[in-house]
């Protein structure tokens, strides 16, 4: 969605506090073939940007698809089939194909520009990764028109559901997930990279801002989990194509180990997608409360905290395969305890904003609606690691509550408090502060009304990816369905205002927000092409 | 960590950073695998998943409770495309821990051709698992049946007395599994053919 400052293609270097005279850079090739070819971490992460928006309504569009069969009770407009398809891919599609890229859009775009690098370390495979997420989601989407139709398993895939029982095309999703773990992979490794050896002089590990904290321990669980997510889908594809029975009971496997394997990734996994919004967050609320963050380091430490909880607690998704009661117990009690570094957090924040001299432009609004609604997601997740409730629980709608409650006002409105953030920084012009607000305010009716009735309808029982209901249902599900599709006609609001604020708006200086501090904000506004081509000297903010 | 120019003169530290990631990537993906038999390991140390030994254990001789008497239950499954059906001569009992017994089990091919097949069998609750000793059971072998074939095979099996005393009733399933045919072509995708894409 940032277009590139490239649209003038004139060679600006870096100037002010980039200082000094820099090398020339060669002029770009000009047309598609620049965006192909490009090595410069900002086009790569408008790159990554903007597939991830169009990923995000593709799969929005399978949402509405969803919303629109459960409008009400009995089968409307689609078969059951096609019904089972639209859920899957909208689940794979929003976590592998939306919500991820852009934080890699992100921190493509901004980690560089914080930590004062001229670029990624490893500009060329940050261009390999990225074009690999076209092909990867190109391959999963036809799946869709092949014989058999794409995948219907739930995007947890369980096998056997997925290998004896999956449609022909499952050899396909398998090699698309291969390819975008591949990509996600890479990514992780060239961020590492840079972080660890492409600092500004004077930059110690806890100087740095807090969103490249994130994205720091973010790649190491990508680093520890996407291999465990190759390996299982890997036994998957021996298990359909070759003849091993690695979770076939018939050929002496098992079916719950592929629910071990999968959720070792899984859970991990979700944190991928929280912890680098938890650092987005944490820049926007200090820059509008006029504040310093309060715990920068319990921050840093909390977030190690989740990261490594993450890797003890994966069986409390399977609380009801029959797992003896110490594993019962032990799954839950961890679980648990994950809710203390996030108590950590959310305190800091709120304490952040304690007495602070708040102003409510749109990435705060985003942020603080962040903070808020998060947190419910957080705690219907305690919910649900209560073993004994869980059983109730489970597999109704009362999760698909919770984890949309912790992935769209969670992750995804964090990402929009991003791109609001930066925009400025991308494109040199403020967003536009009308059509944001009613952006921000439809989003968050449109995401309540779709997803609170869901704990209601999960806790009568409803049964999820299913597409009939009982009839005392309906009342939930209406509601639920007209808030879905006004939350998605909304986010044509979002497309709206990042195209007028690439096209042009109320012009930002270098430091578009007061308070914020970070070194993005030493640059110009908008970013030129190349900047940092000499480090510059980090200081340390006296307070 | 940071040079005097962290920019240019740190791609051996990048190098260095880039070779240690993939170690761990490689390093995480034999792990994935190791977990297989690992699992399989843990499981049967614990008897975690229901697995029952796979081989004919001997029989203790180690006296019979007579204070306690436990259900023993057994279900039988078929399906997965093969032809066959199981039956047991009784599906419920109650013995003594200790007490050797003896249960006939019928299969039946109402295929009209010859084929073979293996009854797998599982223990729930799982801690049960390793307190039911299987002495002569036909689940250890495949099977072959004829057409239209019907045999009766005895299951020779004993509850150990250390049986956990919380466990009253233990469930024994069979399913049937076919041997050869375990790869042909799913049916189940057949049947989207139509219907998708409305
Ligand atoms: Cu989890």
């Amino acid at each position: 969605m940032a277009m590139n400052p490239g649209s003038k293609p004139v060679l600006q270097h870096s100037t002010a506090t980039a200082g000094g005279m820099a090398e020339a850079h060669p002029a770009p090739p000009s047309g598609l073939l620049r965006w192909l070819l490009t090595t410069n971490h900002k086009e790569i992460g408008s790159l990554y940007l903007i597939f991830s928006l169009v990923m995000f309504f593709i799969g929005g569009i399978f949402a509405m698809v969803v919303r629109a069969e459960l409008f009400q009770p009995g089968l409307q407009l689609v078969q059951p089939e096609f019904f089972n398809q639209m859920t899957t891919m909208h689940g794979l599609i929003m976590v592998f194909a939306a919500v991820m890229p852009a934080f890699t859009g992100l921190a493509n775009w901004m980690i560089p520009l914080q930590i004062g690098a001229p670029d990624m370390a490893l500009p060329r495979l940050n261009n390999f990764s990225f074009w690999l997420l076209p092909v990867a989601f190109t391959l999963l989407l036809s799946t869709l028109f092949m014989p058999g139709g794409g995948p219907n398993f739930g995007w947890t895939f369980y096998a056997p559901l997925s290998t004896t029982y999956g449609p022909p095309s499952t050899t396909f999703f398998i090699l698309s997930l291969h390819i975008a773990g591949i990509s996600s992979i890479l990514g992780a490794i060239n961020i590492i990279a840079t972080i660890l050896n492409m600092r500004a002089p004077g930059m110690r590990m806890m100087d740095m801002p807090l969103f490249v904290w994130t994205w720091l321990i973010t790649s190491f669980l990508l680093i520890a989990v996407m291999p465990v997510l190759a390996g299982v889908i890997t036994m998957m594809l021996m298990d359909i194509n070759f003849g091993t029975s690695f979770f076939d009971a018939a050929g002496g496997g098992d079916p719950v180990l592929f629910q071990h394997l999968f959720w070792f990734f899984g859970h991990p996994e979700v944190y991928i997608m929280i912890l680098p919004a938890f650092g987005i967050v944490s820049a926007i609320i200090p820059t509008f409360a006029r504040k310093r963050l309060f715990g920068y380091a319990s921050m840093v430490y909390a977030t190690a905290a989740i990261a490594i909880l993450s890797f003890l607690v994966w069986a409390h998704h399977m609380f009801v395969v029959g797992l003896p009661l110490v594993a019962e117990l032990f799954f839950m009690y961890c679980t648990m305890l994950i809710a203390v570094p996030t108590g950590v957090k959310v305190f800091n924040w709120i304490t952040t904003l304690f007495r602070g001299s708040i102003s409510f432009e749109p990435p705060m609004l985003f942020a603080l609606a962040f903070v808020v609604l998060f947190t419910i997601g957080g705690f219907s997740g305690l919910m649900l690691a209560i073993a004994p409730a869980d059983f109730q629980y489970h597999d109704t709608y009362f999760v698909v509550a919770h984890f949309h409650y912790v992935l769209v006002p969670g992750a995804v409105f964090a990402i929009m408090a991003g791109v609001y953030y930066w925009l400025p920084k991308w494109t040199g012009h403020y967003p536009n502060e009308r059509l944001a607000q009613w952006h921000f305010w439809l989003s968050v009716v449109g995401v309540n009304l779709t997803f609170f009735p869901m704990h209601f309808a999960g806790l009568a029982g409803m049964p999820r990816r299913i597409p009939d209901y009982a009839l005392q249902f309906a009342d939930f599900n209406l509601v639920s369905s007209l808030g879905a599709f006004l939350f998605g006609a909304s986010q044509l609001l979002f497309v709206a205002v990042v195209v007028l604020c690439v096209r042009g708006g109320r012009r930002a200086p270098a430091q578009a927000w007061d308070y914020a501090e970070d070194l993005e904000w030493s640059v110009p506004s908008p970013a030129p092409l190349h900047t940092f081509d000499t480090p510059p000297t980090f200081e340390r903010p006296a307070h | 960590m940071t040079s005097s120019d962290p920019h240019r003169d740190n791609r051996a530290g990048v190098r260095r950073t880039v070779w240690r990631s993939v170690a761990a990537l490689a390093g995480m993906f034999a792990f994935a695998f190791a977990l297989v038999p690992l699992y399989d390991v843990f499981c049967q140390v614990t008897g975690l998943n229901g697995k029952v030994n796979n081989s004919a254990q001997a029989v203790m001789h180690d006296g019979v409770d007579e204070s306690r008497l436990v259900t023993v239950q057994f279900i039988t499954r078929s399906g997965s495309g093969l032809p066959w059906q199981l039956e047991v001569e009784t599906r419920q009992m109650r013995v003594h821990p200790g007490q050797p017994t003896e249960v006939s089990f019928t299969f039946d091919n109402q295929g009209d051709e010859e084929s073979w097949g293996r009854a797998v069998p599982s223990v729930s609750p799982s801690q049960a698992s390793q307190h039911l000793r299987k002495i002569s059971c036909f689940c250890f072998d495949e099977q072959r049946l004829e057409a239209g074939e019907r045999r009766d095979i005895p299951l020779v099996f004993q509850l150990s007395r250390d049986l956990p005393p919380d466990v009253k009733t233990v469930t024994l399933v069979y399913t049937l599994y076919p041997v050869e045919a375990r790869n042909a072509p799913q049916q189940a995708s057949a049947v989207t053919l139509e219907g998708e894409q409305s």
